[in-house]
């Protein structure tokens, strides 16, 4: 087979992949417009006949989804803020100053990263439970605070920063939290900025937990939302769609921005 | 404070690092060290969230489980689950990452576009998912109905509930995958694969007899995440077949544990099975650890 040919079928193979793939979105999104006639006809249409702008609202109607939103938008914040926050503070112990009990710390720290969280999951809320923190937005957000891979992702991170920044300025008389701040954090904001992503990405969509943690409507959080929505909404599929569409696409608008720096830190992870 | 200094530790650096360190510290025994041997005690307790007692029964909850078709069957399917997901996950992301290593255009947006199942929230394509597997009226039968084929149950069946599970968590996890053999094939110097075809080796010897063992750490890697997070997998089932499936063909270890413990309340029986699992996921490890010492080439 010459090399032409062989790299046109690499191509077809490729793009008939690709169209695989990426077909359930371009269902989703042409679906969000159709109507119950579109849907339920047999065959059933994969063109609305009109564009049905209705669904997006009538999602509103059955169930409170802006709640749902907002609850998701707080708990992710704070837990991207807070877990970031804890992990930059213990990586820069860990990487940076001496103290007893390092070593037994740091094994600590590595083991938990091997826990399901499902293991754990039971006693974790019963914790919550017995703290009267179940439908509130510290229950969401609290046990999720402390993550192993974030502060070792920091630490090999902030290793890597050379030590004469920080000699230099304990000679002057600076403290440990000014080193901190002045040198290493606007040194290792690609770092930071990735875990931060990591973070974000991984608590927009948690389920397990929000589903054991909430009882009450108003307190859930869009993955719970659109479960519900499901047994709820009567499984009408057409605002299913619109509302998967709504919920999908701040992720993708985050992901086409930073999508290098995604794919980059992903292939980190494989080659370690 | 003498303990300290004594040992050449510098008392303000001590100080700091305690600040520092705290938070995470007390979070760390609180929701993951203290609720690890809550398991380990409850599962050997009668405790079920109505009653006020807690007795110790020793292994009774144990053999309850083991006895307890449901939970038999749980470790079945995740079983049966993660054998067909994962080679087959395996071949079609290496399959694909070779392709696009071969230097085509527009890799960026072949790669960006495998990628985005991987970013998209989970119950969000469950949802697409749903309705795409639905009997009457989802394009899949409508797409297989127009070569011939009978309509298929996927869903509602309980010969391809399970299938159709792993169908969509194999197209939602395969862009994660052709990520990382990409980068370990980029990784990989070009002199061997130049100086084996210089030598007259043909594609596919140079493939199977150099870049497999040079992708090795990759390859181990992959296989590694993959059975752990088999073993996790819940929020698809859930999601999909609320109740675990027609015959409870989907219901998978972290299901089962889910409905004893929130459904009926079982706590002691679903720490049992949270144990079970965790000792599986650790000999899993184990043993991949030891096959992988022998077969894996690190430079």
């Amino acid at each position: 087979m010459t090399k032409n040919r062989k790299n046109l079928f690499v191509y077809i193979f490729l793009i008939a992949g690709i169209i695989i793939v990426l077909f359930p979105f371009f269902w989703m999104i042409l679906s969000a417009f159709k109507s119950d006639a579109d849907v339920y006809s047999y065959p059933p249409r994969w063109f609305p006949e009109k564009w049905n702008f209705d669904n997006f609202l009538k999602v509103f109607d059955m169930v409170p989804f802006g709640i749902y939103y907002m609850n998701n938008i707080i708990v992710t914040f704070f837990v991207t803020f807070g877990q970031v926050f804890i992990s930059i503070l213990a990586a820069f112990a860990l990487s940076r100053l001496n103290f007893p009990f390092k070593k037994l710390l740091t094994s600590f720290f590595l083991i938990t990263m091997l826990m399901p969280f499902v293991i754990t999951m039971i006693p974790t809320f019963l914790i919550i439970s017995n703290l009267k923190w179940i439908d509130t937005y510290q229950g969401l957000i609290v046990p999720f605070l402390f993550s192993g891979f974030s502060i070792f992702f920091l630490t090999n991170f902030f290793k890597t920063i050379p030590n004469d920044l920080q000699d230099a300025a304990k000679i002057d008389g600076c403290g440990y939290f000014r080193i901190l701040f002045s040198i290493i954090l606007p040194n290792a904001r690609p770092a930071i900025s990735t875990i931060s992503m990591f973070t974000f990405l991984g608590q927009w969509r948690s389920y397990l937990w929000p589903l054991i943690a909430t009882n009450t409507t108003e307190m859930r959080t869009l993955p719970i939302g659109l479960r519900y929505l499901v047994s709820e909404g009567g499984g009408e599929y057409q605002i299913m769609m619109a509302a998967s569409l709504m919920a999908i696409i701040p992720v993708l608008i985050v992901y086409m921005f930073c999508e290098r720096q995604f794919i980059k830190s992903v292939a980190m992870t494989g080659l370690k | 404070m003498n303990m300290i200094t004594g040992r050449g530790y510098r008392k303000k650096e001590v100080y700091a690092a305690f600040i520092c360190m705290a938070p995470a510290v007390f979070l760390a025994m609180t929701f993951i060290l203290i609720p690890l041997f809550n398991v380990f005690y409850l599962s050997f307790t009668n405790w079920d969230l109505l009653k006020t007692s807690k007795n110790f029964i020793g292994f009774d909850n144990y053999r309850y489980i083991f006895k307890d078709q449901k939970f038999v069957k749980s470790i079945i399917n995740t079983f049966y689950f993660a054998g067909i997901k994962i080679p087959l996950d395996l071949v079609l992301s290496l399959f694909i990452a070779v392709l696009l290593d071969k230097k085509i255009r527009c890799l960026r947006f072949f790669r960006a576009s495998y990628f985005a199942p991987v970013i998209v929230p989970m119950v969000a394509s469950t949802l697409i998912w749903i309705w795409i597997y639905d009997p009457m009226i989802g394009p899949l039968n409508q797409i297989l109905g127009s070569f011939g084929i009978k309509p298929v149950q996927w869903l509602n069946d309980p010969n391809t509930a399970m299938p159709s599970v792993i169908l969509f968590s194999v197209w939602k996890g395969l862009g994660y995958n052709i990520v990382i053999f990409l980068a370990g094939l980029q990784s990989i110097p070009n002199n061997f694969a130049e100086a084996a075809k210089i030598d007259g080796a043909n594609s596919r010897k140079i493939f199977f007899k150099i870049t497999v063992p040079l992708l090795s750490p990759v390859i181990y890697f992959v296989v590694l995440m993959g059975i752990i997070n088999s073993f996790k997998i819940f929020t698809q089932i859930s999601v999909m077949t609320p109740k675990g499936g027609p015959l409870y063909s989907t219901g998978v270890i972290v299901f089962y544990i889910f409905q004893q413990a929130f459904e009926n309340y079982k706590i002691g029986r679903a720490c049992a099975a949270s144990v079970i699992l965790f000792l599986l996921i650790l000999s899993i490890t184990a043993v991949q650890k030891k096959v992988g010492s022998k077969h894996v080439y690190y430079d």
